[in-house]
């Protein structure tokens, strides 16, 4: 099911293809997951990974400035799906969680404000780096 | 600590998703940048147009 997007891209550029196929075919995936941009710089997608890098790096600390709360632990359904979120920030959440970040409880509007920029740059952060997975299996150019 | 307006929230929040929308859902940079810039407009212009909404049904 993977192969048939990459036949047309096989039939037109032997010699990319075959370079493409080397290699761990997840490691823009997880490097993409784990630190924002990162999937795009293994591709040599330069300015696309910086401003990836920039764009959810700044959301997810303008959240913190704003005392956005980081999810710890999920409690009800909306817990969950904030840790989910949360989650998708890769290492910059389990730095946040070991450095105690986010860890106060919301007590003014904005931190609201703050908690929803962290979750949408984990989910964010998802969509780059399963880009960068296309990029890397050709679906993508 | 940041204390940003409700409006410059929103300008961040559509300036960010809207670079990441524009690169990760179109294939060349024209493309990507035109629609960076659609999604960008719609973020604003629906705020706009939904916060008249609950201005008008909360009178």
């Amino acid at each position: 099911m993977a192969t048939t997007p990459n036949k047309p891209a096989a039939a037109g550029k032997p010699a990319a293809t075959k370079k493409s196929s080397q290699g761990f075919v997840y490691l823009p995936l997880i490097a993409g997951w784990l630190i924002p941009g990162a999937g795009h710089f293994l591709l040599r997608k330069w300015i696309r990974g910086t401003l990836i890098a920039v764009s959810i790096i700044a959301m997810f600390a303008l959240g913190l400035a704003m005392q956005g709360k980081i999810y710890t632990s999920a409690q009800d359904i909306l817990d969950m799906l904030g840790v989910a979120g949360d989650l998708g920030n890769g290492l910059l959440y389990f730095l946040g969680r070991a450095a105690g970040w986010g860890a106060q409880p919301e007590q003014i509007t904005v931190a609201d404000y703050g908690t929803k920029f962290i979750v949408v740059a984990g989910l964010l952060n998802i969509i780059a780096a399963v880009d960068a997975h296309n990029l890397r299996t050709g679906r993508k150019s | 600590m940041l204390h940003p307006s409700h409006f410059a929230t929103v300008l961040l929040f559509a300036l960010f998703a809207s670079t990441v929308f524009g690169i990760t859902m179109r294939d060349t940079p024209r493309k990507m940048f035109r629609y960076g810039a659609y999604c960008f407009v719609l973020f604003i212009g629906s705020v706009i147009v939904f916060s008249w909404v609950m201005f008008l049904i909360a009178r």
